[in-house]
């Protein structure tokens, strides 16, 4: 059978779309130039924000070598970091989607061309466009899973997503380098029939090479619409209307703000969390231990802070203001002047995150509270009631719920 | 004798051992616990797309194609494919909550309800198709009425089907 028999799509005139051209790709593929380097940005920030180097309760992906070359320790200002770097990570990650199935449509001809390789350089090519859709479709597949709580992936979130990052990355870095020249020398020059991409036998246009990236502009504006506002919060979460976390908040009144996990979720009994069963056990130097109850963790000078709740999943809240003990006058009390860190345990017994570490900078910052309210009440069950941390910019599972027990020094 | 070595440039060859280097390192690990689920993840995404979701999405579009024309309606194909591509678009991003295979799952978790996922979509298809029917019940009437009125004449002239 011959190559150019046009029922086949090994051969060019089978792709008839006239709107397939080296100007559309090459615009597509500069829109994804700019979004996937902000993405992989604001995730290797969303993975720096857990200190993963700082305890191994804080690791997901202990066998990261050189891969965590650049962490450091994670600021506590300003309060809003990570509510930005990982609603902008999620949001931008949705509204991409339209750009990415519009740029892998525009170049599917070439999957398909015949001979499959012409030289080495070629072939290495291909195999490397692989890893770059394969990787690509893995990270966008398993974020958009992860969001919306469907774990269907084949291991933990946190290492397929980071390891699958870095693959994504280093295919997509040879396929910038190799394309980027010649991309921006289309678009510059409004070159539109090269190479294997503008149809040899083109239909008749029902739609110009305009109106076609008007239509994938217009798709990525409105899962951006129906997104964002389950970052931004207040008024404009009702307009994320198929956001995991968009529309009405899960209550009313000063606890009626979003949950991440609820306490019956997290497996939290609550005959363990009354006022008679429910001691603070925290641990110093030498062993040193103090236990509190709720009363008297109340007798401690309380102090507030305005923080929000950001969360990995990319939403998150406008700030609650939040009462409680400061988490440095704890450290003082079992005889810590300067600050160190602190390991914080959980009564949940569900969640890779029942144990999670916080640095010194973390620990010495005024507003990190223990709280024991929120929005002058007590604290609800779903919030974390006895008492739970609240620490400026931190991801939402390092402000670990139903606090039972805190260890402060070198972890 | 061949015209030139089939090696390709030795640039891209470079480039392209190192990238593979990168990203053998971290493969390794992204491989490191359920192989072959991952390893068929990232290659069954690959195909999936490129062999079922886009050979289905390009024969639909030529079926409506097809059908617009055979009523010699072409030029109509922007008023059903962008209300339909951004329907299927927002059901298969939001698939688990649209179709509330994980419902139970994200209630216990969130607190929020499962219930209004598929309605809200369903309302926001009514509004894209609305819309866009809207436009092109615009479009004709303009049409019609910017039509001068010889070339009225000359078709209320013509036979009726």
């Amino acid at each position: 059978m011959r190559h150019d028999d046009p029922r086949l799509p090994t051969s060019p005139g089978f792709w008839r779309s006239p709107v397939r051209g080296t100007w559309f790709t090459s615009v597509l593929g500069l829109v994804l130039l700019a979004g996937i380097t902000v993405l992989f940005v604001t995730g290797l920030l969303s993975y720096a924000a857990y200190n993963p180097d700082l305890a191994a309760v804080n690791d997901q992906t202990p066998d990261k070598g050189i891969l965590g070359f650049y962490l450091f320790a994670w600021p506590t200002n300003p309060s809003w970091l990570y509510r930005a770097t990982q609603g902008l990570h999620v949001t931008l990650g949705i509204a991409l989607i339209p750009v990415l199935l519009a740029k892998l449509w525009s170049v599917v001809p070439k999957l398909f061309t015949l001979p499959p390789a012409r030289s080495l350089a070629h072939a290495l090519e291909r195999i490397s466009l692989l890893l770059l859709v394969g990787g690509g479709l893995f990270e966008f597949t398993t974020g958009v899973l992860n969001v919306q709580l469907d774990y269907l992936f084949p291991g933990s979130f946190y290492p397929l997503h980071f390891y699958g990052a870095w693959v994504f990355f280093a295919a997509f870095l040879a396929h910038a380098a190799l394309k980027t020249p010649a991309a921006l020398r289309a678009v510059r020059e409004r070159r539109q029939d090269e190479a294997e991409l503008a149809p040899p036998r083109p239909d008749a246009p029902t739609v110009s090479r305009r109106g076609a990236l008007r239509f994938v502009s217009g798709a990525s504006l409105l899962l951006l619409v129906t997104t964002a506002g389950q970052s931004i919060g207040g008024a404009l979460r009702r307009t994320a209307l198929l956001a995991p976390h968009g529309g009405a908040d899960p209550g009313s009144g000063p606890n009626g703000f979003q949950i991440n996990k609820t306490a019956a979720y997290a497996g939290v009994d609550p005959k363990e969390t009354g006022e008679e069963a429910w001691r603070l056990v925290v641990t110093g130097p030498d062993g040193r231990t103090v236990r509190l109850s709720r009363p008297e963790l109340l007798r401690l000078p309380q102090h507030s802070a305005a923080l929000p709740i950001a969360c990995v999943e990319g939403w998150s809240t406008a700030d609650q203001w939040w009462r409680g003990v400061r988490l440095r006058d704890l450290a003082a009390l079992v005889g810590y002047d300067d600050p160190p860190d602190v390991l914080v345990e959980s009564l949940q017994r569900h969640g890779a995150f029942r144990r999670g570490a916080l640095r010194a900078n973390q620990v010495a910052d005024p507003r990190s509270l223990l709280a024991l309210q929120v929005n002058g009440e007590d604290l609800s069950p779903d919030h974390g009631y006895p008492a739970r941390v609240i620490v400026p910019a931190a991801p939402g599972v390092l402000n670990t719920k139903w606090v039972a027990r805190m260890t402060f020094g070198d972890l | 004798m061949r015209p030139r070595p089939a090696l390709g440039s030795p640039f891209q060859i470079l480039l392209l051992a190192c990238s593979f280097a990168l990203a053998a390192y971290a493969g390794v690990r992204l491989l490191s616990g359920d192989w072959l689920g991952v390893a068929l993840w990232v290659v069954g995404a690959a195909l999936l797309h490129d062999l079922v979701l886009l050979p289905l999405y390009a024969l639909a579009d030529r079926a409506v194609l097809r059908g617009l024309g055979t009523a010699g309606r072409r030029s109509w194909a922007m008023y059903v494919r962008v209300p339909a591509a951004l329907s299927a678009l927002l059901l298969l991003v939001w698939f688990p909550l649209i179709s509330g295979t994980v419902a139970g799952h994200y209630r216990s978790a969130t607190g929020l309800s499962a219930d209004g996922f598929a309605a809200r979509w369903l309302l926001i298809t009514a509004v894209l198709f609305g819309g866009s029917a809207l436009l092109l019940a615009r479009r004709v009437r303009r049409a019609t009425k910017r039509r001068p009125p010889a070339t009225q004449r000359a078709s209320g002239s013509q036979p009726r089907a």
